[in-house]
């Protein structure tokens, strides 16, 4: 699949955002007394900064962002309609939670535990868009749950760290510990999903697709030699060094260099977790190979 | 959009040579989608990529839309016009055609890549007086045209094609894609599904041979070699249709074999018999083999024998032209064909057996009753279910005539002609071996003010017919029915400007050409013809003084025009496919279709036939011109339906609503309201013939009869199948000096005395003993892409997205011997020339041959297209790599590449070589020329995007 | 409940592209155009197409296959760019079962083409929409047409007749009839979509010749003699 920028903006600002929230919910509830109100506040600022960039990111993916308000309508079957619920309903209860310590409404708490939820619905439906394509065998997993949902509490968890570094030191040293736990945990769950996405047996061949029974089939047209929407949309187009540098990125950008960094700089750790998270959502796109490809490899 | 004004219009599609009947359906006056006609008896409804993509061509900015003049003081070639009005341009041209006809008409040449109105054009140059005339029959077929109908009297081609409704195996040698294209595809459906057996014979697998249900792999320029071999195979086991050729062939005919005799190898004559035709006489003999003597041919009761040899009362020795085909192929087996076709023997064998076996034992009997020509009456017309198609593959080479009568012979053999599930002739044919149009026999056809004394072209029957002065020279620029090319019925455009550039027959002054790419795909050796075009004497005049090039769209030729005329598309102007030319005839009967205008004109398009009747109108050429001297026809339209072949013959343009009250077919009045009664009818005009006329028509007593009423033949005698030619006979006695009248020049006489065999054979192609093998051991090929049709359609936004560029297609081992990797950039190259191009391995094509599609490759700009488009940068052209000419020879002339029998050029003979191209060389298709620009008049191309949406009057 | 489809017949189809652009030039100019093309006189043309024929090479010289294989929306029965689209612009007809995109509902989101594992969907990046075939719906309907030409543009013009059309639900339709009797199968049955329209494959018509059938009683070298000394088989006449 070529990447498409606006859904890795999207899905890397919300997810931070989401494990934010989840970061200072937790905070909140073990170690009230470490936390003050216009840190959570604040806290919940950021996120919504982040989930509003992941927002106004996602309108650049859409060929009608003035009819976006649609897209709500198929939640019964579309989780990409659901997303577009819940995501507007995980900003307005961290408005909610991020109003309430700043003005001193209290039942945070309460809101918080139904910000928990939402992030974590909002976990669900994010992973679940691309887990829910069964053509796709990369992305089809529960491990795609998994790693949307840990990538994002980890990077959360980072910024936490880095936030409280400013505004509660005390909480600095615990939320980098944890943050070092989680990516450790990241690591071995995308690593978990990257052995097996090596690994995977194409489910359709040349010969299902065209439904000839031969070892040797070769495509010498596709039907338009200009390209078309088919080898646009469906192929990353890069370059194999490319890829492996994509890789490298994700795996310093994400795991190894948050983990050397995390306990010191959690900013710069969190700068760099997120970058890579970055190339991790590139290179999710890429490693999927779609099968429609099959009908796009050669043309004469 | 419901307040659109919509209307539906029928006319004939033009985006190929097809001919299909259409519906255009027009919404406030655009075009919004043009169907297949399902009245049509042609397409019966449907329609091609072509047909369906008419939109993108009448909206192409690539149109021209004024006449526009060389600028003065631009050269030639550099594409800088002004324009000016048509008044003017009639002027130019009346002034300078006038001064040529009264002066030397022959320098006025005037050739057509577009055939199908050679009825209008050829009139034109026969009425100025100029032998100089063709279209592009000579660079496409001519080889199928007059192979066959020098053996059959008929010939695949819009004449004739395979009964697949009732065949039961069919054989397609050779690309034979693009004639008669819809038609043939449909029925190919439907054998298929009615469990036919199709084989297809082509060093490539694509086209129709991708659905073969086998696919015989074969070299290049072999197919004779495989054919003879068959009609070995055939004879040896007795699997011909003897009744057929004993009575429908000259196989029983006795020829003469008297070496000592001038009239060896000529059928003998007999006194006594019956003549039937003096000017074509049938008194042969046969050797009756159940009275063991010699009669007259077709005598009550008698049988001829096929082999032997005998002595005649006067003790002439003789034999049956069956004999000597039999003799010819003795050595033909499979095994020796196997060597040169690199099919094996087991596999000819094979095929020969199969044709052999379905002829025999799965005959067609219908109970139709028919009386043959000599009086005898059959009960039932009988078939034999083995059909044939074959087109250019087997024409475009230089062996390729002969090649073509073995195919004509081996159908024969087989019993197929004009009957149930084979060869089914199409009206006007058959005609007689020759037809009756002749050239003019010498320079004195050729008179100032005068029409030519003959016709521009022709069918040649003995040397005498040929075109040649005194000292046996070509009198026509393209050297056309001379001894270098003598049944070159269809001219030899792709000679014309090496000719006319090298003043060899001599220098001309006025080239018009009309719709012929000559300055790209339709030319070979594209690059140095680019240069004859501007080259210049050294009183610094062009060598061709004035190109007049009249097109609708802005092509390579059109930058080397001094004149240019915007024609109009087909779906703006009046057409006729002419019984006179080429109709859309089906096997029952005579078919015949025009065109009429369903939009407006484009800016100041004017058809190309209004063109030629307001110059012929100017000129006072006397058939279009009163006895008063006055203009006798309004324009094309009135001239249709008023031109008679002669005064009163009845007979003109269209066949159909003739008489006065539009009641009488194919020969009658002229009817005032003819083309509103076409246009009634769907645009065409059907006669079907009783069923007692629909068969064996070479034969056929109540048809011949029919047709010469009809005004489709002179005559009415009987077309015998010519197993044996003894025309080419008469050639070959010239050559040996043993035949009065004309004579060859001395350095010709041997390679007529070779070619003019009146049997066939097989021999290499002529560039083979030309070129090294060892150093260009493979065979080049290209082949039409089924939607695109020749260089016409890069202009159309939609079709040019199917084909953007072409690969050179290699057989994956052998592009991998070569080091040449999928997808890389190679160059291929002749002794001629050499193209660099991207290579694309493939399993669909026999290791010695490489191809790739035709006129993908266009000169950059050309077209209107961009200058980086990718059709100039990546796709390339063929024609670089091959000569329109032979290697000198000893006297240091040069023979046209062409088969020296027809003057067809020899496109498919080129060797070729391959190799990578070196790392660091430009990715770019090689040669490249400079880019062209739009001229004055063109539309703005559109840049971006394009959204098409008929109605709306602007595109977004 | 009928379920609209095409089936088409690789047996006979020869590649001529005549369903690409006629499928181009009806839809362009109807309910689902207009159909943008880029560049259309420039470097890389490319368009938007509703249908496309494809070529794969099968096997290895010379026993090779060309196919030429025609390619568009496949109806899905449990169509997978359905369910997953966020607006309801990707819809299942339930009347006809045809899938068709509402361009009014279409936020251009693309995630339909993602689940559809065909690549039969093309986003028109000029009027940034979700396209595809509609079966002509615009025709098939239209009362104003016979009723033989109520049917798809690709399908009226195939001229090898390569594309039938119909209710693959009525068993005795021509769609049916010929994927029942001339083994029609699905692409990529693997993803369970179930598509509607099917293909027939190529079939071979071979030729087996017996040797006792080359020679017949009546065979004309009884007439003419034996024309070569050698390769002669016998004669019936000698068999006996």
């Amino acid at each position: 699949m070529r990447p498409a920028f606006s859904v890795l903006f999207l899905t890397t600002l919300i997810g931070a955002g989401q494990g934010l929230f989840l970061a200072l919910f937790m905070c909140e509830l073990l170690a009230p007394a470490s936390v003050s109100s216009n840190f959570l506040a604040g806290g919940s600022a950021i996120i919504l900064v982040l989930c509003s960039l992941g927002l106004i990111a996602s309108f650049f993916h859409l060929g009608h962002p003035e009819r976006a308000w649609r897209s709500a309508m198929m939640w019964r079957t579309s989780w990409l309609s659901r997303e577009v619920i819940a995501l507007p309903a995980f900003i307005a209860v961290d408005f909610a939670y991020g109003l309430a310590h700043w003005t001193g409404f209290g039942h945070t708490l309460l809101i918080g535990t139904v910000g928990v939820v939402m992030a974590v619905v909002l976990f669900i439906c994010t992973a679940m868009i691309y887990a829910a394509i069964k053509v796709l065998k990369e992305w089809s997993h529960p491990l795609t749950l998994v790693n949307f949902t840990l990538l994002g509490i980890t990077s959360g968890m980072t910024l936490a760290a880095a936030y409280a570094g400013f505004f509660a030191p005390d909480l600095t040293v615990p939320l980098s510990q944890a943050a070092f736990v989680l990516t450790v945990l990241a690591l071995l769950m995308r690593g978990a999903s990257l052995w097996r996405n090596a690994r995977l047996t194409p489910a359709s061949t040349l010969q299902s697709a065209i439904g000839i029974r031969h070892p040797r089939i070769v495509q010498k047209a596709q039907g338009a030699m200009g390209g078309s929407y088919n080898t646009r949309e469906y192929f990353h187009g890069k370059s194999i060094k490319f890829v492996r540098g994509v890789i490298v990125v994700m795996i310093l950008g994400v795991f190894v260099l948050p983990l050397v960094l995390v306990l010191t700089l959690p900013l710069l750790a969190f700068v760099l977790q997120y970058i890579g998270l970055l190339a991790e959502r590139w290179y999710f796109f890429a490693e999927a190979k779609h099968p429609q490809n099959l009908y796009y490899q050669g043309n004469s | 959009m419901p307040d659109a004004s919509t209307e539906m219009r029928t006319t004939t599609c033009y985006m190929c040579a097809c001919r299909c009947g259409i519906r255009v359906h027009l919404r406030n006056g655009e075009v919004r989608y043009i169907e297949g006609n399902p009245d049509h008896p042609l397409n019966k409804g449907v329609i091609c990529a072509k047909g369906g993509s008419g939109i993108m061509k009448q909206y192409s900015p690539a149109r021209l839309t004024k006449p526009l003049r060389r600028k003065p003081g631009s050269e030639r070639g550099a594409n800088e016009f002004e324009e000016i009005s048509w008044e003017e341009t009639f002027d130019i041209l009346e002034k300078r055609l006038s001064h040529l006809r009264a002066t030397d008409p022959k320098k006025f040449a005037l050739f057509t890549g577009r055939d199908q109105m050679q009825a209008l054009t050829g009139l034109f140059a026969r009425q100025f007086g100029t032998p100089n005339y063709a279209a592009h029959g000579g660079f496409c077929s001519v080889n199928m045209a007059a192979g066959m109908i020098y053996t059959i009297g008929g010939s695949f081609w819009e004449f004739g094609g395979p009964d697949l409704e009732r065949a039961k195996v069919f054989y397609m040698i050779g690309t034979a894609e693009d004639h008669h294209s819809n038609p043939l595809k449909s029925a190919l459906g439907d054998f298929k599904r009615n469990g036919g057996r199709f084989v297809a014979i082509n060093p490539v697998r694509s086209g129709y041979a991708a659905i073969a249900d086998e696919w015989i792999p074969i070299k290049p320029g072999t197919d004779g070699a495989l054919i003879l071999a068959i009609i070995r195979e055939i004879i040896a086991l007795g699997l011909y249709d003897r009744d057929f050729l004993a009575r429908y062939t000259n196989s029983g005919q006795l020829v003469n074999q008297d070496e000592a005799s001038n009239e060896f190898g000529m059928m003998l004559r007999n006194p006594e018999g019956d003549v039937v035709n003096p000017l074509r006489p049938h008194n042969f003999y046969w050797w009756d083999r159940l009275t063991n003597q010699p009669v007259p041919d077709h005598t009550k009761g008698a049988d001829p024998t096929l082999y032997g040899s005998f002595s005649m009362p006067d003790g002439t020795p003789v034999k049956p032209a069956f004999q000597l085909l039999k003799e010819r192929v003795a050595d033909c087996t499979p095994e020796w064909a196997a060597e040169i076709t690199g099919i094996d023997a087991a596999t000819i064998k094979r095929i020969a057996h199969e044709m052999g076996i379905t002829a025999r034992d799965q005959k067609i009997e219908l109970p139709i009753p028919w009386t043959d020509w000599w009086g005898e009456e059959h009960e039932t017309v009988t078939g034999n279910p083995v059909a044939f198609h074959a087109m250019r593959g087997l024409a475009a080479h230089s062996n390729g005539f002969q090649t073509i009568r073995s195919l004509a012979i081996l159908m024969s053999l087989l019993g197929t002609i004009d009957r149930p599930g084979g060869f089914r002739h199409k009206a006007p044919y058959p005609r007689a071996i020759p037809p009756n149009a002749r050239p003019p026999k010498g320079p004195e056809g050729v008179q100032p003010n005068t029409p030519l004394g003959g016709a521009p072209l022709g069918w040649p029957e003995t040397p005498d017919d040929l075109f040649v002065d005194a000292e046996g020279q070509p009198v026509r620029i393209d050297k056309a029915f001379s001894w270098e090319h003598p049944l070159s019925a269809h001219g030899l455009m792709h000679n014309v400007i090496t000719n006319a550039w090298r003043g060899d027959p001599y220098p001309i002054d006025t080239l018009l050409l009309f719709m012929a790419n000559m300055a790209w795909n339709s030319s070979m050796n594209t690059s140095q013809v680019r240069d004859m075009l501007v080259d210049k004497n050294a009183d610094g005049g062009y060598k061709i003084p004035f190109i007049v090039v009249c097109d609708a769209f802005q092509s390579e030729t059109t930058a080397f025009a001094d004149l240019i005329l915007p024609d109009t598309t087909y779906l703006e102007r009046h057409d006729c496919m002419s019984m006179l030319d080429r109709p859309i005839s089906e096997f029952d009967g005579p078919v015949d279709a025009v065109r009429i205008p369903v939009v407006s004109p484009k800016g100041e398009c004017k058809p190309f036939q209004e063109v030629i009747i307001e110059l012929a109108g100017r000129l006072k050429l006397p058939a279009f011109t009163t006895a008063e001297g006055a203009r006798k026809f309004k324009g094309y339209p009135d001239f249709v339906i008023n031109y008679e072949t002669a005064p009163g013959s009845g007979i003109g343009f269209l066949a159909g609503w003739r008489g006065k009250e539009g009641d009488k077919a194919m020969r009658g009045e002229p009817n005032p309201n003819q083309w509103e009664m076409y246009e009634k009818n769907g645009c065409f005009f059907q006669y079907h013939l009783p069923p007692s006329s629909q068969y064996m028509r070479n034969w056929n007593k109540e048809y011949m009869e029919w047709a010469q009423q009809a005004g489709l033949r002179r005559d009415n005698d009987p077309i015998v199948i010519h197993i044996y030619s003894e025309l080419l006979q008469g050639f070959r006695l010239a050559a040996e000096g043993k035949r009065a009248g004309k004579q060859p020049p001395d350095e010709l006489r041997e390679r007529i005395s070779t070619h003019f065999d009146p049997l066939p054979f097989w021999s290499p192609q002529l560039e083979d003993a030309d070129t090294d093998l060892k150093k260009f051991p493979l065979n080049a090929l290209t082949q039409r892409p089924m939607a695109m049709y020749h260089s016409w359609d890069s202009q159309n936004a939609w079709l040019r997205q199917i084909h953007t560029y072409n690969h050179m297609y290699v057989n994956s081992r052998t592009a991998e011997e070569a080091g040449i990797a999928d997808g890389g950039w190679m160059w291929a190259e002749s002794k001629w020339g050499k193209v660099r191009c991207m290579c694309r391995y493939s399993e669909a094509v026999e290791p010695g041959t490489v191809w790739t599609w035709n006129a993908i490759g266009k000169a950059s700009g050309a077209w209107n297209l961009t200058k980086d488009a990718n059709e100039s940068q990546q796709g390339f052209l063929l024609n670089h790599l091959i000569s329109e000419e032979l290697s000198p020879r000893a006297n240091g002339k040069r023979h046209s590449n062409s088969d020296p029998i027809t003057g067809q050029a020899a496109w498919y003979d080129v060797r070729v070589r391959i190799y990578p191209a070196e790392a660091g060389e430009p990715e770019q298709s090689y040669p490249q020329f400079p880019p062209m620009k739009p001229v004055p008049g063109m539309k703005q191309r559109k840049m971006g995007w394009q959204a098409w949406f008929a109605g709306r009057k602007e595109t977004k | 409940m009928t379920q609209l489809a095409l089936v088409i017949d690789l047996n006979v189809c020869v590649g001529c592209h005549a369903c690409v652009t006629n499928c181009k030039q009806w839809n362009t100019s109807g309910a689902a155009g207009a159909l943008t093309d880029f560049n259309p006189y420039e470097a890389e043309p490319n368009g938007t197409f509703f249908n496309r024929v494809q070529t794969f090479e099968v096997g290895t010289f010379p026993n090779t296959e060309t196919v030429h294989f025609p390619k568009s929306c496949l109806h899905c029965e449990d169509p997978p760019c359905v369910p997953v689209c966020p607006t309801g612009a990707s819809y299942k007809r339930k009347s006809d079962g045809i899938v068709l995109v509402d361009y009014d509902k279409c936020i251009g989101c693309k995630y339909c083409s993602w689940a559809c594992p065909y690549g039969v969907r093309e986003f028109d990046e000029q009027r940034r929409v979700m396209t595809k075939c509609t079966l002509c719906v615009d025709r098939i309907y239209d009362e104003k047409l016979p009723e033989a030409e109520r049917k798809p543009s690709c399908v009226l013009a195939c001229p090898p007749g390569a594309r039938l059309f119909g209710d693959v639900h009525d068993p005795e339709s021509v769609v049916s009839i010929a994927i029942r009797e001339r083994a029609g199968y699905a692409l990529m049955p693997e993803h369970a979509t179930q598509p509607a329209n099917h293909y027939l494959p190529r079939r071979k018509t071979g030729f087996t010749i017996r040797d006792d059938e080359l020679y017949r009683a009546d065979n004309p070298h009884k007439i003419d003699g034996a024309p070569f000394d050698r390769d002669l088989p016998p004669t019936n006449e000698e068999l006996n």
